[in-house]
């Protein structure tokens, strides 16, 4: 594209500049994490992290490394902005989202530091758009602590064996209650709804399952309005890791494959709703 | 005053059908204007209708196989209706498949446009379905209301780029801001233009070639502007959107005059029937 990464004459350098042959790559990963309207990115010299929040109760993040971009350069440690992440998805599908074979929309994007404007440059066809999107004071994020020496149990799945039982949630119930167990029923979804309770459950021997560490018997119940976005990544992804910490925070973490093959990971994190932990 | 037609043709029945489609997504109500040779669907550019004008003519002959038409009298052979173009559109959906299709205008109880669609049927009695469209005749003391506006003195005409893409972008734009600003110069380069609050987006747009307009004296009325400068228009972005969303299939020339700061006026012309839309600029 013929823009230099640094126009003549600026008045200061651009702290994070980003090329992408396709935007998609992008706007894809951003669109599971799409459950609010604001969202905070974070640049470092690994890549970029989208982190979506909602009711102090559940975080989102999105993370494509600096390798599936064309460039990726940041030019201190951890460049940090809140934007309307509504706006940026519009402005990053300004061509349509139907992908026809051959055509995708090529990306730069640019940020000059507090105080200014994302700069997003968009050409598909030889038509440009250029997008100017304002930016926010970075807000403070739950920090979920997550770490794999608190892990209690962690399940490991294809991501096809859960994607009917999210899709078809039972929404009339308030929660959805996750069983994970060293004995039956090994790994349980259930839900309380008008019609009655139902019961999803697998068996650690399951073809589906990749890897099964579970330690306790643990049961949690988790909002269902906070956990029914993760369907969006959940459809993305051709794997899914289920984690659980001693307190019952939960951990979903995304592999998803974008057009390329390359590999990005969405993740979620949900404050459990009860706590109902048995302990052996 | 009598109007009867009839359209046997499947292809020409869809390709009526498309034409009804678009111009019920431009507007809810309109006149209808038949001829001996054409028929009209024109919106006058009122306040009521938010100032945006519709005309849209199609030859009957490349439409209908039978078409008698009666005028109020001798010297004024046409009729004006107002009718919901909506009405018509649903009528023609039950027609997909049809036989045929024969209209009428009837005055039962009230003033009707009676559309019957005949289906096929296994038994040897035809299955007919008919939609009588309640119609208002216009008198012809208000005729005059509803003359072809003449194409106004612009001072940028500019062939649209791929209305796909075009509509991609309205689309998008029409979830950040009302309004839209379009722009456009004589060396065929033309913008869409969004600011608000929060973001400002621009596509730019190029290589779209300009129309020569040769006027009575055989002058081209542009010759004296300056190639780059850009002619602009900010207008509703709905109305827009609304204009893009009803092009089911791509006209054969798709181009729009711009009067700065007052109208662009969009032309959009097919094998059949031709499309002119004006669009106020918001004050």
């Amino acid at each position: 594209m013929p823009l230099s990464a640094q126009p003549p004459g600026s008045a200061e350098p651009y702290l994070l500049t980003a090329s992408l042959d396709n935007a998609r790559h992008l706007s894809s990963l951003l669109r599971a994490v799409h459950f609010q309207d604001h969202a905070t990115c974070f640049a470092t010299v690994n890549g970029l992290r989208v982190t979506v929040e909602d009711a102090k109760c559940v975080q989102a993040n999105a993370f494509i490394q600096a390798e599936i971009f064309q460039e990726f350069a940041v030019q201190e440690q951890t460049v940090t902005f809140r934007i309307n992440l509504s706006v940026l998805l519009d402005c990053l599908t300004i061509f349509g989202t139907s992908s026809l074979p051959g055509t995708s929309t090529a990306l730069r994007m640019c940020y000059r530091g507090y105080g200014y404007p994302l700069m997003l440059f968009l050409e598909e066809g030889g038509v440009v758009t250029v997008c100017k999107i304002n930016t926010q004071e970075p807000e403070d994020l739950l920090d979920f602590d997550f770490c794999s020496t608190k892990v209690v149990n962690k399940i490991i799945l294809q991501s096809e064996g859960l994607r009917k039982a999210f899709a078809e949630l039972d929404m009339t119930s308030e929660v959805m209650q996750i069983t994970m167990s060293p004995d039956k029923p090994y790994f349980r979804l259930s839900t309380f709804g008008n019609a009655g309770s139902a019961h999803l459950d697998y068996s650690k021997d399951s073809d589906l399952i990749e890897a099964f560490h579970c330690n306790q018997t643990q049961t949690n119940r988790y909002k269902i309005s906070l956990l029914k976005p993760s369907t969006k990544a959940l459809a993305l992804s051709c794997k899914v890791s289920i984690r659980t910490d001693a307190q019952g925070f939960l951990s979903l973490q995304y592999m998803i494959r974008n057009e390329d093959g390359q590999i990005c990971f969405v993740e979620y994190y949900c404050c459990p709703d009860e706590n109902i932990t048995e302990e052996m | 005053m009598r109007f009867r037609a009839k359209i046997v043709d499947l292809a020409c029945l869809n390709h009526f059908s498309r034409v009804i489609n678009t111009i019920a997504k431009l507007a809810k109500t309109c006149t209808l204007r038949l001829t001996v040779s054409k028929l009209y669907f024109i919106l006058s550019d009122k306040v009521a209708n938010g100032g945006v004008g519709m005309w849209c003519e199609l030859n009957q002959g490349n439409f209908f196989d039978e078409f008698q038409m009666e005028g109020v009298d001798a010297e004024h052979n046409e009729i004006y209706l107002e009718l919901m173009p909506e009405n018509l559109s649903r009528a023609l959906k039950t027609a997909q498949n049809a036989n045929a299709v024969k209209m009428k205008l009837t005055n039962k109880h009230c003033p009707c446009l009676r559309v019957a669609v005949e289906l096929p049927s296994l038994s040897s009695s035809s299955r007919i379905v008919t939609h009588d469209i309640p119609v208002g005749v216009i008198p012809r003391r208000l005729w005059n209301d509803f003359r072809e506006p003449s194409v106004p003195d612009f001072d940028v005409s500019i062939y649209l780029p791929v209305l796909k893409t075009m509509k991609s972008v309205v689309d998008r734009m029409k979830n950040l801001s009302n309004s839209i600003m379009i722009e456009a110069n004589l060396s065929g380069e033309m913008n869409l233009k969004i600011e608000t609050d929060l973001v400002c987006v621009t596509t730019h747009f190029k290589d779209l070639g300009n129309p020569s307009w040769a006027l009575e004296d055989g002058c081209q009325s542009s010759q004296d502007r300056d190639p780059e400068s850009m002619a602009e228009a900010r207008i509703d972005i709905r109305k827009l959107q609304q204009l893009l969303a009803g092009q089911q299939v791509n006209p054969t020339k798709a181009l729009c005059n711009i009067v700065s700061k007052r109208v662009v006026h969009f032309i959009l012309l097919h094998e059949d029937v031709s499309l002119q839309y004006f669009i106020p600029a918001l004050t």
